[in-house]
């Protein structure tokens, strides 16, 4: 394993990063941004997502094969989002309820 | 090694004695024998279930059980066959034992882990079987949604948490069998000297850790919406029901391959050793096993084609069906070519291996037919489905899994069992899988749907025939249990490699010590090299009027 040693200090900054973005997400929830409610939500949780995969998981200083398997879990879930919205997008298609 | 004669060391059978120490056991072989002892007990309620479902459908009047109870025996049979019987079978039973051996390991990289896999698979099979006193469970081992998560008056909870909570066992087992093959192969061990029945579990465990957690996730939602209402799959409240069937097709379709691609790795494996031939076209083989396991990923929704799926979904969904024929195509047409004008031996492993190769044919090919649409909506829910699936899971599954529990018995018990008896129970199994599932076939052809306990009379002779069928085959595999739970008393001591065969495993000692190897093998010599395999070796009599084996 050629990865670095994280420090304490950036496990510190992660966490609070984290503490920051969970504040954002309860305060953004009050508010109404119409159609950017979702994407917002979603930036949030994908950077918190991120955060803890990069530093807390150490992916980010770790061997290609632990990053190859990282990436894989997220094109598996492409697989499910795109081949199943090959499903939803196409519904209407036909202008026949259920094709 | 070769003298079957050698002073014996104590194996890993021995000491430690007592419950406690195999409850607590780091060996991947005990663990290995405690999953064989569970999916056997798991087997035989599952057969249990089926036997009465076989045993209503002797009459059409519905007869025997009342139809709710008849949904309820249908869907644990399935849950238990599927989710604590075909699921672990190769990988945690044979898998667990003979990966480390085969490449040159003395146990799996995680040993804590691989026996906390049991344990979560104990307590996810104990926590759905509940359900058989808790009000039972109708859903059909589907659980499709919104039945499962607002109509049925079954203990639907307790089965999705139990699943759940499998689940997890599967994701630890692959995830052991991962980094294991990657960080732990003797020198000399490379990829392409392999076996391939490592390639295949190898393949198997990238579909446990990348489909196993989203039916974990679906099957709790089908629990949340049960629980809690949160509108995900009932259309009353936001939810849509075939968003339920992506989600569990996501990974049920991989999971049939997770069935079949370990039965695959253990012919691979009897092919070799019965023709006493290199396996044709190894790093095709090799490869399919990851061509079969990543394209098996991107078919699921030929089981929507008449869901309210999207037509063009259907037809992407088809196509891609088509492609995942092709690697599966690539196996069988090697194995053919390895026998071909091989020095085959009429040893018992043989007939698995020629029971397999018909029935996973037969399998493989209805399921072209159901892969395509127009066919499809004729066929689905019929007959035709239950032979197809069972032609696959039972006649490829379960048939490899019995070939290769009869060509490792020896090196996981040390003692061989009544040859004529195995080559008697293959047949019985053969024929009697046949009786029983080819009339489906016929009677999904001719419109009989799934899952219901009357039918009309015009289908009886062919139900008759089918329950005729399941007695023979039941026949089969009582038999086996009899002579291999015998042969743990009175059968001949096993030699090191009673069938000549070629890897790590079989210059060990029958029964291996507790760590394997006493020193890291160094592994010159590519796999299933039989032009310098050793011969066969005779068995040692229990007791010098024993007739040996041969």
């Amino acid at each position: 394993m050629s990865h670095q040693v994280p420090s304490i200090r950036m496990y510190v900054s992660v966490f609070l990063a984290l503490l920051l973005f969970t504040a954002t997400t309860v305060w953004v929830a009050g508010l109404d941004l119409g159609a950017l409610n979702t994407p917002v939500a979603l930036g949030i949780a994908i950077t918190k997502g991120s955060l803890v995969i990069l530093f807390f998981m150490g992916v980010r200083h770790n061997t290609p094969l632990t990053k190859t398997v990282a990436i894989s879990g997220f094109l598996w879930l492409l697989i499910l989002f795109s081949l199943g919205m090959n499903d939803y997008l196409t519904r209407g298609w036909l202008g026949i309820a259920g094709r | 090694m070769n003298d079957a004669t050698v002073h014996q060391e104590p194996s890993y059978l021995g000491a430690p004695y007592g419950l406690a120490a195999w409850l607590l056991t780091k060996d991947h072989k005990r663990i290995a024998i405690l999953y064989l002892i569970s999916i056997t007990i798991f087997f035989a309620i599952g057969a249990g279930f089926a036997a009465t479902i076989r045993a209503e459908l002797v009459t059409p009047q519905g007869d025997l059980v009342t139809a709710d109870l008849y949904n309820k025996l249908f869907t644990l049979h399935g849950v238990v066959m599927i989710f604590f019987f075909l699921i672990p079978s190769i990988p945690a039973v044979l898998g667990n034992f003979f990966i480390p051996i085969m490449i040159g390991a003395k146990d799996l990289a995680f040993p804590r882990i691989n026996l906390l896999s049991w344990y979560i698979y104990v307590i996810g099979a104990v926590i759905t079987l509940s359900v058989v006193i808790s009000g039972g469970l109708d859903t059909g081992w589907t659980f499709y949604a919104p039945f499962s998560s607002i109509s049925s008056n079954t203990d639907v909870t307790t089965a999705a948490v139990g699943v759940f909570i499998t689940g997890f066992s599967s994701i630890l087992t692959g995830f052991n069998f991962i980094v294991t093959v990657h960080r732990m192969r003797a020198p000399g061990m490379t990829w392409f000297r392999l076996p391939l029945f490592v390639w295949a579990n190898y393949a198997t465990s990238l579909i446990f850790i990348l489909g196993t957690p989203v039916v974990a996730i679906t099957v709790l939602l089908v629990a949340a919406e049960r629980g809690l209402h949160l509108g995900i799959f009932d259309p009353r409240i936001g939810g849509d029901p075939v968003l339920f069937q992506h989600l569990f097709w996501f990974y049920s379709h991989p999971a049939v391959y997770i069935m079949i691609l370990p039965g695959m790795g253990v012919i691979s494996e009897l092919v070799a050793n019965v023709s006493r031939k290199q396996i044709f076209g190894y790093s095709f083989v090799a490869f399919s096993s990851i061509a079969i396991a990543i394209i098996g990923f991107l078919v699921w929704g030929h089981h929507m084609f008449v869901s309210s799926q999207s037509i063009y979904a259907g037809l992407v969904f088809s196509i891609i069906t088509m492609l995942v024929a092709v690697p599966s195509a690539v196996k069988t047409f090697n194995w053919t070519a390895t026998m071909y004008r091989g020095s085959i031996t009429w040893d018992s492993p043989l007939f698995w291996v020629l029971g397999f190769m018909g029935l996973f044919l037969v399998g493989g090919l209805t399921g072209l037919f159901l892969g395509t649409m127009g066919l499809d909506v004729h066929l689905h829910d019929t007959y035709f489905v239950v032979a197809h699936f069972h032609y696959i899971m039972v006649g490829g599954g379960v048939t490899a899994f019995l070939g290769g529990l009869h060509f490792y018995w020896p090196k996981m018990t040390g003692r061989m069992y009544s040859e004529p008896l195995a080559k008697v129970s293959a047949m019985l199994v053969f024929f009697g899988f046949n009786l029983t599932f080819f009339p489906q076939f016929i009677l999904g052809y001719m419109g009989m749907p799934r899952r219901y306990h009357a039918y009309p009379p015009e289908f009886q002779v062919l139900n008759v025939m089918s329950t005729g069928g399941a007695m023979v085959l039941g026949t089969g595999y009582f038999l086996i249990l009899i002579y291999l739970l015998y042969s743990l008393f009175k059968g001949p001591k096993a030699p090191a490699n009673p069938w000549g065969a070629t890897g790590l495993e079989w210059q060990l000692q029958s029964p291996p010590i507790t760590h394997n190897f006493h020193e890291i093998p160094v592994v010159t010599e590519e796999a299933y090299d039989y032009l310098h395999a050793p011969a066969p070796q005779l068995a040692i009599p229990a007791s010098p009027r024993e007739v040996t084996h041969e």
